[in-house]
């Protein structure tokens, strides 16, 4: 009953503001589903905080972009950057919004989390299938600590077309020539063996049911099915464990000042404690806005997400986008967004 | 007042009308029926240009090379079809004989609710079902069994790794998905045998078996193909419950045991981010799956023309 009333006072609330016409900008995005816990939690805060309602349909970063091309959508969200021809083509501009990790998880008896260590080459030999048992020489040699059993490696991979599977074989394009040269890097590959599951929770029950498996996630769904992770060789040589604190090292390491568009590949890293495979997820939204409040209302809710809004990204194991960052995003913002042929306030409070 | 409404419409027009609405709604299915092969070929001319009749052919499936083949896709559909239906016919068929010979009628009744019940699970039930439980179920026990106790790896069909996921697995679930239809059918077919039939043969001294084979099965031979079509029909199609457990890979069946893809399990995994090309090969991949189920329903229309004019003969 309690909630009743609350949920009832609620939308009659929004439901004035909306008919007051005082913040009655609703927003609309699409795309990555990634990011979209966060997302979630950010549109819900930012409207009890401003009133702006922000819609976001989480339908994947490939149906993101075509949305905001067609400009049914006033921003659209993407794992994978666009290069900066393809941004101008369609007056468009691209910026990072959060960065997180993508782990690898197995379901080897005997293997407990972050005990096993893989470098990059190796790992592009399971995915390629050259490595086909547990026991192999090449796995042994990196573990010697671990007894490892005589079981068949199975891969799980996504099915569906997917941001973090751009991540993961950008990752492996780097790290295995053998990859780059037979598969190569997108949202969904040609894949040399295994199995598919669908979307994230997919491929984690796939490991989870699968003994002798190995496959890919976002961090978070490894921390909520409680597989356990990998260690990997970072570019630096040292062995890391995936948790906040090394994407973190990946994110800081990166040369965003010099980034065209801020195309960035966050994989593979420099620093000594760099998670090698790391992703950031963008924003794209167009440099010429039709409706200057509604330009207005976007501005401030991005900036909100960065400073305000950063906090919940934590929360949710997300790594928010550093200070110096947001800044050069501020500076972009200020170059190449226009409403009206002036550019856009998005920093006044009213 | 009355009396104007009644010249207002006189009942030659009333009887005009009726027929007309009557038409149009009759001609609206096949509109659609129509629309949907329009609209599927349309959408799919950018993929026939480009790969033209290799399309159907190639088992190619690369994503990063744009290159794209319905070889796997309709291999793996007509693989798990065929397990499933080879599984389901007979066992559909002895089900519905117990219950409609031998069967106490209370215990008859009983499960056929059962069986009709089955019918009316969805089909994402089957699939989490055999996801959690067939699964694991079958590469701890089924398929080590036939491999290993039943030495059936010497075959190529039971040969090679297995996980659980894969050919058999789909089929059999999908067997278990198209069973309550067989069935169903192949009751009311039995019951719909003239008693008088059956008890003179019983008269004339034929086992519980000879009249079945000899007098339900002819008579009813139409139901029966009837029944069979209708299960073929569904397990063709069905996406959810193989979605899960077929595995999810561009690749042509070898063996039983390999995970592969059908035709429905592909357009589901793929066309929320497909663009370009891709989206037209599977806009394609789905006009084939229209033409097999068309293909399937002339086949039964045929078939079952043919068996009744032989039975007329007769």
């Amino acid at each position: 009953m309690n909630w009743f009333k609350k949920t009832a006072g609620l939308s009659i609330v929004a439901g004035l503001t909306a008919v007051s016409g005082f913040c009655a900008e609703t927003i609309n995005g699409a795309g990555a589903s990634f990011p979209e816990p966060v997302y979630r939690v950010w549109t819900y805060n930012f409207q009890k905080a401003t009133g702006t309602r922000i819609n976001y349909q989480s339908v994947g970063s490939g149906a993101g972009i075509n949305q905001i091309k067609s400009k049914t959508v006033d921003f659209g969200a993407t794992d994978n950057p666009l290069k900066l021809e393809e941004l101008e083509k369609d007056g468009l501009m691209q910026f990072p919004m959060l960065m997180g990790g993508v782990v690898i998880v197995v379901n080897v008896p005997g293997v407990e989390i972050n005990q096993l260590k893989l470098d990059g080459e190796t790992v592009g030999n399971i995915f390629l299938g050259n490595i086909k048992n547990w026991n192999d020489q090449a796995i042994a040699k990196l573990n010697p600590e671990l007894k490892l059993p005589d079981l068949p490696v199975t891969v799980v991979h996504r099915s569906d077309s997917s941001g973090t599977t751009w991540i993961f074989t950008d990752y492996l394009t780097k790290v295995s020539a053998d990859w780059k040269k037979d598969v190569g890097c997108d949202k969904s590959v040609k894949w040399p063996v295994g199995i598919g599951g669908q979307k994230n929770p997919g491929v984690c029950n796939n490991v989870q049911k699968v003994k002798g498996s190995i496959g890919y996630v976002e961090y978070t769904y490894a921390l909520e099915s409680k597989l356990p992770t990998v260690m990997l060789k970072n570019r630096d040589g040292n062995f890391v464990k995936p948790e906040i604190s090394t994407f973190q090292a990946a994110g800081a390491n990166a040369d965003w000042q010099n980034a065209p568009a801020f195309y960035m590949e966050l994989n593979d890293q420099p620093g000594k404690d760099s998670w090698p495979i790391t992703g950031a997820t963008f924003i794209l939204i167009y440099k010429n806005q039709e409706n200057k409040a509604k330009a207005e209302a976007m501005l401030k809710y991005f900036k909100w997400c960065f400073t305000e809004g950063a906090q919940s990204a934590t929360n949710l194991k997300y790594v928010p986008i550093p200070e110096n960052v947001f800044n050069l995003v501020k500076s972009a913002w200020d170059k190449s967004v226009v409403a009206d042929g002036k550019p856009v306030n998005y920093k006044s409070e009213e | 007042m009355e009396n104007s409404k009644k010249q207002l419409i006189s009942p030659d027009a009333a009887d005009q009308f009726f027929k007309i609405t009557t038409a149009v709604c009759a001609l609206l299915a096949a509109v659609v029926m129509f629309g949907f092969f329009i609209q599927l070929f349309w959408s799919s001319i950018p993929a026939i240009k480009e790969f033209g009749l290799d399309f159907l052919t190639s088992s190619e499936w690369d994503p990063v090379k744009n290159l794209y083949g319905a070889m796997p896709a309709i291999a793996g559909t007509l693989v798990t079809t065929a397990i499933a239906v080879v599984i389901a016919v007979p066992l559909s068929f002895i089900v519905a004989m117990f219950l409609v010979e031998t069967a106490p009628p209370a215990l008859s009744h009983t499960l056929s609710h059962a069986i009709d019940l089955l019918a009316a699970i969805p089909s994402i039930i089957y699939g989490m079902w055999g996801l959690f439980i067939f699964v694991p179920f079958m590469q701890d026990h089924v398929q080590p069994f036939l491999a290993n106790t039943l030495h059936l790896k010497i075959i190529p069909l039971f040969a090679g790794e297995y996980n659980g996921f894969g050919f058999l697995t789909s089929g059999i679930i999908l067997a278990v998905m198209i069973l309550p239809f067989i069935c169903a059918v192949m009751r009311d077919v039995f019951r719909m045998v003239p008693p008088v039939l059956k008890e003179s043969a019983f008269g004339a001294g034929a086992t519980s078996w000879e009249v079945t084979l000899d007098i339900t099965m002819r008579y009813g031979a139409r139901g029966l193909l009837g029944a069979i079509f209708l299960g073929l029909g569904r397990a063709v199609g069905e996406t959810m419950a193989v979605l899960f457990v077929i595995g999810n890979v561009q690749k042509m069946p070898t063996s039983l045991y390999q995970a592969g893809t059908t035709i429905s399990a592909t357009l589901a995994n793929n066309f929320a981010e497909a663009q370009g090309v891709f989206r037209s090969a599977l806009f394609e991949l789905g006009l084939i799956l229209l033409v097999i189920s068309f293909l399937i329903q002339v086949l039964a229309q045929f078939w079952l023309n043919r068996v009744s004019r032989q039975m007329g003969e007769k």
